[in-house]
């Protein structure tokens, strides 16, 4: 075992690359879940995000076309939930799932003739953790400006649900959507765009795994990521720092279970891979006791007549 | 009710239209593929759909192949040999290791069927076993890797702790040893066969411990991928050339060569001749390819790795030749001996030198 040959800066560089995806994934649920409703879909546009970014910016030779297109994507993929669930008023668990299975089938379909191809590539920096020397060569460490612009975008939503007017109606609707009716705001609007948010976030998240992180397509490639992120918003109690806390954790445990098991440490390997789901989602029930945070609306449907 | 009527009739009449030209074309021969990955996956899984289409080419119409793609190592895989021996498969092969107990499950149902089953080690009257000998390809890649390493550590992504894994660690590492007795080798299992964002975390970890040189045998081009944006790493192509990463990071590849087997035994099937056999072949008879050495290695390497390509391929020389010790330092083959195939099929050890555990 050889402990010292992990750099605790780069490892830290890595959990953050890690969490990214979850992290966009869970901040636009967690905006929807606000609002009162509840996508069970995010898997789904992510993967539909991933390939559609991943299509574009092949074809534009632009990473940053092929984010807009993820966004985009993940949004419109988002509409169909929105016109089911708020317009058609199906159930969201059911409209939720099948759009998951949708997502999946669909950017398969798409990204028939993208697998095994080269994205362009994605600006990133490096970092110089530790310079060359004799035996090796400098570390560094890659990052990348949606890194930053995932955290930035857990505090703007923070910062939107705690003190903007907006944010205050947003979690009105939420918690009664028949209080907030009556009140004069747009129920369904509101929540049509609660529901877009959600999925060009999840659509970025997929599109930051296909073009940065592995940068390759493949089909299925969120592998159960967008799952996380649900678990995510729940553990947090709907909190946007608890739910970056929760995803650096999630990234945290992956990224340290793989260096584990290069560095020789002597536990079976198939107890670290299991490690970031355990450890994730006992930390996360911990937290979760208390359950101010909850929409009291969540799930529930909602028609003017009523 | 009178609707549910006539689409049942539609629904028979077209049932009974289809059997009818499936008997029609009963000279065709059928031959079925079962993929573990996608084949789009550049690497075990590409290699053998142009096998594939190669037996297409060669047959023409006498020919018909099915294949069905990223299936399960379990319950589905049998699902999947099942229907394809129902619509009336002839001949059916089955590339992953772990679709060994499925084939010899689903073979035993369907006895006029013939099945061949890549890299496993269990046969039945209708089912033989195809294997490459990889570790042939490793020593090679071992030697450049040895040669090339300045921190002197290689990091290893293997998939499932399994002997054709475990073989292709310990020649690698032989060979590596013997050109450089500093080596290290890191290990990172990844428990899949093809899983990009898995694998590209296993890389990056790899790399970021040291590693100057990446050996997986996981089949997506990720790890390549993650060398490539780190700069001063190299990979060798893994069952397929991945030559768009060429001349570096990878500097080399082991390419699989199916489609002279696929064809020997299609043919065999048609003849009537086909028969229970377990074959393994390496560089000789050209299953195992190895992808060229790019620039990025020097000439003087690469004509010893050339050199050691051949004497694999003549035969006088055996990768795993004494004397050689296992890693907790009892005797394995003494000075001059070589393996056997029997303990090289079973190799459930890794050799002196190389740190860590085998996942049980």
């Amino acid at each position: 075992m050889d402990l010292s040959a992990i750099n605790p800066f780069l490892l830290l560089c890595a959990i953050l690359v890690s969490a990214t995806p979850l992290l966009f994934a869970a901040v636009g649920e967690l905006v929807v879940e606000k609002s009162g409703v509840l996508n069970l879909g995010v898997e789904g546009m992510m993967i539909t995000g991933a390939i559609c970014g991943f299509a574009i910016s092949v074809n534009t030779g632009s990473p940053w076309m092929g984010l807009l297109a993820a966004a985009g994507g993940g949004a419109v993929l988002s509409l169909l939930f929105a016109l089911l669930t708020q317009v058609a008023m199906a159930n969201q668990v059911a409209s939720g799932l099948s759009l998951t299975l949708f997502g999946l089938g669909l950017s398969a379909l798409i990204g028939q003739g993208y697998q095994g191809i080269k994205p362009p590539e994605f600006p990133t920096f490096g970092v110089v953790v530790a310079e060359a020397t004799a035996e090796r060569a400098a570390l560094v460490a890659r990052l990348d400006i949606l890194v930053f612009a995932a955290i930035a975008l857990t505090a703007a939503v923070w910062a939107f649900l705690k003190y903007s007017r907006a944010g205050l109606i947003l979690r009105a609707v939420g918690e009664s959507h028949d209080a907030a009716h009556a009140l004069g705001y747009k129920v369904v609007r509101i929540r049509v765009l609660a529901i877009l948010f959600g999925g060009a976030c999840a659509g970025l998240g997929g599109a930051y795994i296909s073009l940065i992180r592995v940068p390759q397509w493949t089909e299925g490639m969120t592998a159960g990521i967008g799952w996380i992120a649900l678990a995510l918003v729940v553990f947090a109690n709907w909190k946007p720092w608890r739910a970056l806390l929760g995803a650096w954790l999630f990234g945290g445990v992956n990224v340290l279970q793989l260096n584990l098991q290069a560095a020789g440490v002597d536990i079976p390997a198939e107890y670290l891979g299991m490690a970031p789901y355990v450890i994730t989602i006992i930390a996360l029930v911990i937290m979760s006791s208390d359950r101010s945070g909850a929409p009291a609306s969540i799930g529930r449907p909602f028609h003017a007549s009523s | 009710m009178k609707l549910m009527k006539l689409l049942a009739t539609a629904a028979m009449a077209l049932g009974l239209a289809t059997t009818a030209m499936a008997e029609g074309h009963g000279e065709k021969t059928k031959v079925g593929f079962v993929y573990v990955g996608p084949v789009g996956d550049g690497g075990w899984t590409y290699e053998h759909n142009q096998g594939r289409l190669a037996v297409e080419e060669h047959f023409g119409d006498k020919v018909e192949t099915v294949f069905v793609e990223s299936v399960p190592e379990g319950p589905d895989a049998e699902r999947v040999m099942t229907q394809m021996a129902l619509e009336g498969a002839d001949l059916i092969f089955t590339t992953s290791f772990g679709y060994m107990d499925p084939t010899i499950n689903v073979a035993a149902k369907f006895p006029e069927v013939k099945f061949e089953h890549a890299t496993g080690y269990k046969t039945a009257p209708n089912v033989s076993t195809y294997s490459a000998r990889f570790y042939e390809g490793r020593a090679v890649q071992g030697h450049i890797a040895g040669h090339m390493t300045k921190s002197n550590i290689v990091g290893y992504i293997g998939s499932y702790p399994i002997p054709e894994v475990i073989r292709g660690i310990n020649s690698a590492y032989i060979h590596a040893k013997k050109v450089n007795p500093d080596v290290e080798f890191k290990i990172i299992w990844a428990f899949t066969w093809f899983d990009p964002a898995k694998e590209a975390d296993a890389a990056k970890t790899l790399i970021e411990q040291g590693a100057d040189v990446i050996l997986q045998h996981t089949d997506s081009t990720a790890p390549q991928a993650a060398a490539q944006a780190a700069g001063n790493v190299i990979t060798f192509g893994q069952a397929s050339d991945m030559a768009e990463y060429a001349p570096m990071p990878r500097v080399s590849s082991i390419i699989d060569n199916w489609a002279p087997y696929y064809i020997t035994r299609t043919q065999a099937v048609m003849d009537g001749t086909w028969e229970t056999k377990m074959t393994w072949d390496g560089i000789g008879p050209g299953m195992v390819g190895i992808g060229e050495i790019t620039n990025a290695v020097p000439a003087d390497v690469k004509e010893e790795a050339l050199a050691l390509k051949a004497a694999l391929a003549d035969g006088s020389y055996h990768p795993f030749t004494g004397p050689l010790k296992k890693q907790d330092g009892s005797d394995w083959l003494a000075e001059g001996e070589t393996a056997d195939d029997g303990t090289l099929a079973g190799m459930n050890f890794l050799v002196e030198g190389i740190e860590g555990t085998i996942p049980e």
